[in-house]
């Protein structure tokens, strides 16, 4: 294993880099819809309740499956893949940020209106950073999950270590084919703890002093 | 001393005050919540004389809160004109209005997330004044509700006490200096003690700067403490009276003021009487770090047999017995955090409740700056008690 490691040390680099791009780029993407979805909700009880539902429905959907209702207007390639990581890593921060955003205390927000704070001011410079833990919990979640989501899109000619997993699985019981599929899944799980300690680590930076736990 | 006592007197009085606050004046203010079949305030009219506090009473739901909240437009009425000044603001815009209108709530409201500093300059700074200006405001502002600014600026309202918080709040509120302070039960979260010392710094802070002030209150004790009126609501917000406290505890309009207003009328004496109002004693006082012995002898000359101890500004800080700085040979420095202290637009009732929570038998009294005024006995008290009694009798 090591040896089939080593010989492809630049291919196996090569598709880690894409793959943690993939998952940072889908991340990001999916925490700003999620983020703009739950400030559009947070407020009416019964967008509340239709995003909580989506979310947790969603989440149920199967990859493969959702990945396969993907190939049909995109085709092969990197635009489904996409789609689909940044739909799942959407989800657990929509549901985050319904949540951090309606337990933000509304006397404050209040106080904020009160001191004449537009409705956008008390937005972004009181509700989103007192929800911010909360939200940035929900992106930790999302991470996690779709480094695991990003490897089945490789199924889709997506990029990433997904390659090795599949490659190896198709051709189980030939030469180098288990180390190929331990290479990708090791290779998810030790960047999966990596991302996830820079979260820990960017939550460390950005939580202010005065409402961390 | 005695100077300091007489010019809060005429404070007290009116004649020579700055005025920094505007009229309010409500014209036919009704404010209807949707699927509610009687509206929760009802056509009021109602005029508030600039640099006058107000005092809104009455039972729990009567509206309080929502016509306050519609002076600033938290809340938009449903109809009726609001004035502020000589301005119509009913249809200005709600934002730029609420910058104008200093606005407190129960335990303040503040930001947690922000430091004290960032909380008190938040109004200057969506006004767009200076850093320099802005960060000179903070500390004067700090100072004017009591906090030591180098000590509070940068620490988070979670590192505060409540009464800190709330002090705080009221800071906020005045930093872009608005000629109108809205506030809604602002002390009701707070220890009795420590609501006292938050009256007394706002009867302070209103000497000072003559603001008109909206204040909502559950406890009829304070709204006679604090305010200039007393306006007493009913369901919808129906002004039932609208007067001094004086005239309000003399003379209730109707039953139900009476019953509402409550308990003796010789126990509202305690509440009407100011500190400022009856003699104080003056006593030996010394420095910290002075030579005890000089301060000894003074006090022996005079017959006290204690010294109440000053610090450099002249506030006082502790009230040794004379035995006790004989023992010392400088007078010493130590802050006795159980003093009673109270200020001379104490109520005569603020002035027993400290003294009983203290265990003494009297209480250190404070002028502007908290600077020595005088010290009280509890027979000073008593005297009053007897007094109104004898006047109720006869
Ligand atoms: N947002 C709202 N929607 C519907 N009804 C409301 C709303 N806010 C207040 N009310 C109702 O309006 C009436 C007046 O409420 P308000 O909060 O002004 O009373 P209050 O005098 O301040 O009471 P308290 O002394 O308990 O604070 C109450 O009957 C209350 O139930
Ligand atoms: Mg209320």
């Amino acid at each position: 294993m090591w040896e089939y490691v080593t010989e492809r040390a630049d291919l196996i680099t090569f598709q880690a880099v894409q793959h943690v791009s993939l998952v940072v780029q889908c991340v990001l993407l999916g925490s700003l819809i999620g983020v703009a979805l739950a400030v559009l909700v947070y407020r009416n009880p019964t967008a509340t309740a239709l995003a909580n539902g989506v979310s947790a429905v969603g989440l149920t959907i199967p990859a493969f499956a959702l990945l396969g209702i993907l190939l049909a207007p995109f085709g092969f390639g990197i635009t489904p893949a996409v789609i689909a990581v940044t739909f799942y890593a959407a989800l657990p921060v929509l549901r985050n940020a319904v949540v951090g955003l309606a337990g933000v205390d509304r006397a404050t927000v209040e106080s904020a209106r009160g001191i004449g704070m537009t409705r956008a001011a008390a937005l972004l410079r009181v509700e989103l950073p007192l929800a911010w833990p909360v939200i940035l919990a929900g992106i930790r979640v999302a991470t996690q999950m779709v480094m695991g989501i990003a490897a089945i899109a490789a199924y889709v000619l997506g990029p990433g270590l997904g390659g090795f997993i599949f490659s190896g699985l198709s051709r189980l019981g030939g030469a180098n084919a288990l180390n190929s599929a331990l290479t990708g899944t090791i290779a998810i799980v030790l960047l999966a703890l990596v991302l996830d300690l820079l979260l820990v680590l960017v939550g460390r930076l950005t939580t202010p002093r005065g409402i961390r736990a | 001393m005695p100077e300091t006592a007489s010019a809060a007197a005429a404070g007290t009085a009116g004649d020579d005050r700055r005025i920094s606050g505007v009229p309010i004046r409500l014209e036919g203010v009704t404010k209807r919540y949707p699927g509610q079949d009687r509206p929760a305030v009802d056509d009021v009219d109602l005029e508030i004389a600039a640099g006058e506090t107000v005092m809104f009473v009455g039972p729990s739901g009567c509206g309080k809160t929502t016509l306050l909240k519609m002076l600033n437009r938290l809340i938009e009425p449903t109809s009726g004109r609001i004035h502020l000044g000589d301005e119509d603001v009913t249809d200005q815009d709600a934002d730029q209005l609420r910058r104008r209108i200093g606005y407190v709530i129960q335990a303040g409201g503040l930001f947690p997330h922000m430091t004290v500093a960032t909380n008190v300059g938040m109004v200057p700074r969506m006004l767009r004044w200076d850093k320099q200006r802005t960060a000179a405001r903070i500390d004067e502002l700090l100072e004017l509700v009591g906090l030591d600014p180098a000590v509070y600026r940068d620490r988070y309202p979670r590192e505060l006490s409540g009464g800190q918080q709330q002090r705080v709040g009221v800071a906020r509120a005045l930093a872009a200096d608005p000629p109108v302070l809205l506030m809604d039960e602002p002390f009701g979260a707070v220890d009795p003690v420590t609501r006292q010392r938050l009256q007394d710094e706002l009867l302070r802070i209103q000497e000072e700067l003559g603001k008109t002030i909206v204040f909502v209150t559950h406890d009829f004790d304070e709204a006679v403490k604090l305010g200039d009126r007393i306006v007493v609501f009913d369901v919808g917000a129906r002004v039932v009276q609208y007067d001094t406290p004086e005239r309000i505890l003399a003379e209730p309009a109707e039953d139900y003021v009476a019953d509402f207003v409550g308990a003796g009328a010789t126990l509202k004496q305690l509440t009407l009487t100011r500190v400022g109002d009856v003699d104080l004693v003056q006593v030996t006082t010394a420095v910290a770090g002075s030579p005890s012995a000089e301060a000894v002898a003074a006090a022996q000359a005079a017959g006290d047999d204690f010294v109440v101890v000053l610090d450099s500004r002249g506030r006082p800080i502790s009230w040794p017995t004379v035995a006790e700085l004989t023992r010392t040979t400088t007078v010493p420095h130590t802050v006795d955090e159980r003093l009673p202290v109270v200020g001379l637009r104490s109520t005569l009732n603020d002035a027993l409740d400290t003294m009983l929570a203290a265990s003494q038998g009297g209480v250190v009294v404070t002028g502007r700056r908290d600077g020595l005024a005088g010290v009280m006995a509890v027979e000073t008290v008593m005297a009053a008690i007897q007094r109104s009694r004898t006047e109720t009798a006869g």
